[in-house]
């Protein structure tokens, strides 16, 4: 008794997925080697996202403290890489409170809901050739869709909470996770118009050029969108320590602030990979073949650190700041961005309906003048809402007196 | 531009990134200490003291304690004291050093280190036994002739250099080896020898050598024990 998956489902492309299925199909029942071969693959995504959220911590704490000319965590472990372990072994030994008066349900229900949008995020994400859990073909949508859940989970935590200051916190994460959105999706369109497809996998083959080039604006507008989105400096108003204590997660302790804080760590890992395969070129690289997982990481680890770096440089934006750079800077740039690729898309393209290398290098030449002038003329147009207008000094007239300034 | 002032933003937390961190990390490492720097561990040197108690007079605190009874040694000098309790109660202390300061014989330096760390107030003492045995690093602080202390064992004729500017610093009190009570006074100073009767460079000579820095007194202490 042998199992064979049908070469239309969604499974068929992972080949370790179809091994799994079909070693376990030889002995059992083909549904039991279903779960299996699922449960195999959820494991390994499981612990993915987990451990890259337990690196990510020691990482940006190892970089930054270089930004800050300080060592870091260091005491634990070769270079401190233990020190994951050590944070994990002191939450999970705290006690687990939960105010008074919070909505027990909803509350333990938040770390939860915030750690199983990344998981799911992760299966469409291709690590290697052919190692997306599912290749949907509607990738880039189910990421949207699913990574929405993270706002509904931050306003669940405010609002259950029973906390003015997480309430605060969640009311501003909404208000940032929806205006970023709406840039976010429209840099995406970019990129799935040029690679016309909606897949993870045909996107990373599509790109002979790395999208970031041919598409610069977009990653611009894609890297700050996501940079919000995380909640991280500058746009993490939302738990800004200084004015609201730590915003949502006020409330947690104990595990569920070890989960939340995995959450949000694993969210910058997931994010990374994401904008890797779909602006870095994924898994392509020499010999992909056998080191695509070696240039994922790289190309991973490249968009984490500038991540680390965009949090290292700028101070905290305010709330009206953050609004007015959304809707005023980054969403006409996204609009001139997906105006400006439909247009190449639409002359460039062969009677096939594929782009070439050159259509794209083509692309990224014009694109690339797009965005300096685009940024230019779009930045001087906000200039006011975003910077600090110093006060020309007044020239007050004081009778009897000679004239005196006034700032 | 804008947008320029945000990419040099980015290079200067960049430029940042590739230099030495500035972390002394310090268990393993010290910075390096000002000699003059007032520590916890207090150098108290029983050959030079008197027993005068008038460190623990100036102390603004009255934290010092101090007991002592006649030796019967050093009659000619005017009998020296025999010290029995010199308590520094360091919980209180402030370090501002008038006790060093009020010393008239060198006796009392302000230590060089900053571990007296202890889980107990009671602990927080620090005895004439601590002070007896406790490795002297005595800091320059109020003790100016410390500071051109080039080492060897000819320093009692050496002159002072604090003049000379750099060699100030040569002095090492934490890294340095530890100084006998021969080694810190002020004798070679002309208006020391004349004022501070009982410690004259003569005299010390005089006392035979123990060899071991054994306080010249002590072979007698126990026959005139008191209270
Ligand atoms: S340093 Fe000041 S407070 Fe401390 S014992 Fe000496 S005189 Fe008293
Ligand atoms: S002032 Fe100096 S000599 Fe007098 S008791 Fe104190 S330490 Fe001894």
């Amino acid at each position: 008794m042998s199992c064979q998956l049908a070469s239309d489902s969604i499974l068929y492309a992972n080949g370790i997925y179809r091994l799994v299925y079909e070693i376990v199909g030889v002995v059992l029942p083909c549904w039991v080697a279903y779960a299996i071969a699922g449960l195999v693959f959820a494991f390994i995504l499981v612990n993915a996202v987990l451990l890259g959220a337990a690196v990510i911590t020691w990482g940006e704490r190892r970089v930054l403290g270089r930004f800050q000319n300080r060592v870091g965590p260091n005491r634990w472990g070769p270079f401190g890489l233990f020190q994951p372990v050590a944070d994990l072994v002191k939450l999970l030994t705290k006690e687990d409170l939960r105010p008074e008066g919070s909505d027990r349900v909803v509350f333990s229900l938040v770390p939860v809901l915030m750690v199983a949008p990344l998981i799911l995020m992760t299966a469409v994400v291709p690590f290697a050739r052919n190692t997306a859990l599912a290749s949907l073909n509607v990738g880039v949508l189910f990421i949207l869709a699913v990574s929405s859940i993270t706002s509904v989970a931050i306003f669940m935590a405010g609002w259950s909470s029973n906390n003015r200051y997480a309430m605060f916190g969640a009311a501003r994460a909404v208000a940032v996770l929806i205006s970023y959105e709406i840039p976010v999706v429209l840099s995406l369109l970019g990129v799935v118009m040029v690679a016309a497809s909606m897949s993870l996998g045909t996107i990373v083959e599509a790109q002979a050029l790395p999208f970031f080039l041919v598409q610069p604006l977009a990653f611009l507008v894609f890297m700050a969108g996501m940079s919000a989105e995380l909640n991280r400096s500058p746009f993490d108003v939302a738990e800004a320590e200084s004015e609201i204590i730590a915003g949502y997660h006020t409330e947690y302790s104990g595990v569920r602030f070890a989960l939340i804080q995995a959450a949000e760590f694993g969210g910058v890992g997931v994010v990374a990979a994401i904008a890797a395969t779909l602006f870095l070129g994924g898994w392509s690289g020499p010999w992909s073949e056998y080191l695509g997982w070696l240039w994922f990481l790289i190309k991973t680890g490249i968009i984490v650190f500038l991540f680390i770096w965009f949090r290292a440089t700028y101070p905290r934006l305010r709330i009206d700041q953050i609004m007015a750079f959304s809707w005023k800077f980054l969403l006409p740039l996204a609009m001139v961005n997906l105006v400006v690729v439909t247009l190449e898309v639409f002359l460039l393209r062969g009677d096939d309906g594929v782009l070439t290398h050159t259509d794209l290098a083509i692309m990224a030449a014009i694109n690339l003048a797009v965005t300096v002038i685009a940024i230019a003329v779009f930045g001087n147009l906000i200039k006011d809402r975003v910077t600090f207008r110093t006060r020309q000094p007044q020239q007050v007239v004081v009778p009897g007196v000679s004239t005196i300034e006034v700032s | 531009m804008y947008g320029l002032a945000m990419v040099k933003g980015l290079m200067v937390t960049l430029k940042n990134l590739t230099r030495k961190p500035f972390t002394i990390q310090y268990p393993e490492e010290r910075a390096k200490q000002h000699p003059r720097f007032r520590g916890e561990e207090f150098v108290w040197y029983e050959e030079r003291c008197t027993g005068c108690a008038s460190c623990a007079k100036y102390c603004p605190l009255g934290i010092i304690k101090i007991e002592t009874s006649p030796s019967g040694s050093m009659i000619p000098q005017g009998e020296k004291y025999r010290l029995e309790v010199f308590d520094i109660e360091l919980q209180r202390c402030m370090f501002c050093g008038l006790c060093v300061e009020a010393c008239p014989y060198d006796a009392l330096f302000m230590g060089s280190g900053f571990e007296q760390g202890q889980y107990s107030r009671k602990n927080m003492v620090i005895t004439i036994d601590q002070l007896r045995n406790a490795e002297k690093h005595p800091s320059t602080w109020f003790r100016p002739q410390l500071e051109g202390y080039e080492g060897g064992t000819d320093s009692f004729r050496r002159t002072p250099t604090i003049a000379q500017g750099e060699s100030r610093f040569s002095y090492d009190p934490r890294g340095g080896p530890p100084l006998g009570w021969r080694e810190v006074g002020r004798e070679s100073w002309r208006w020391h020898q004349s004022e501070k009767a009982g410690m004259r460079l003569e005299q010390d000579e005089a006392v035979p050598d123990t060899g071991s820095d054994e306080p010249p007194q002590s072979g007698r202490g126990s026959d005139a024990a008191a209270d």
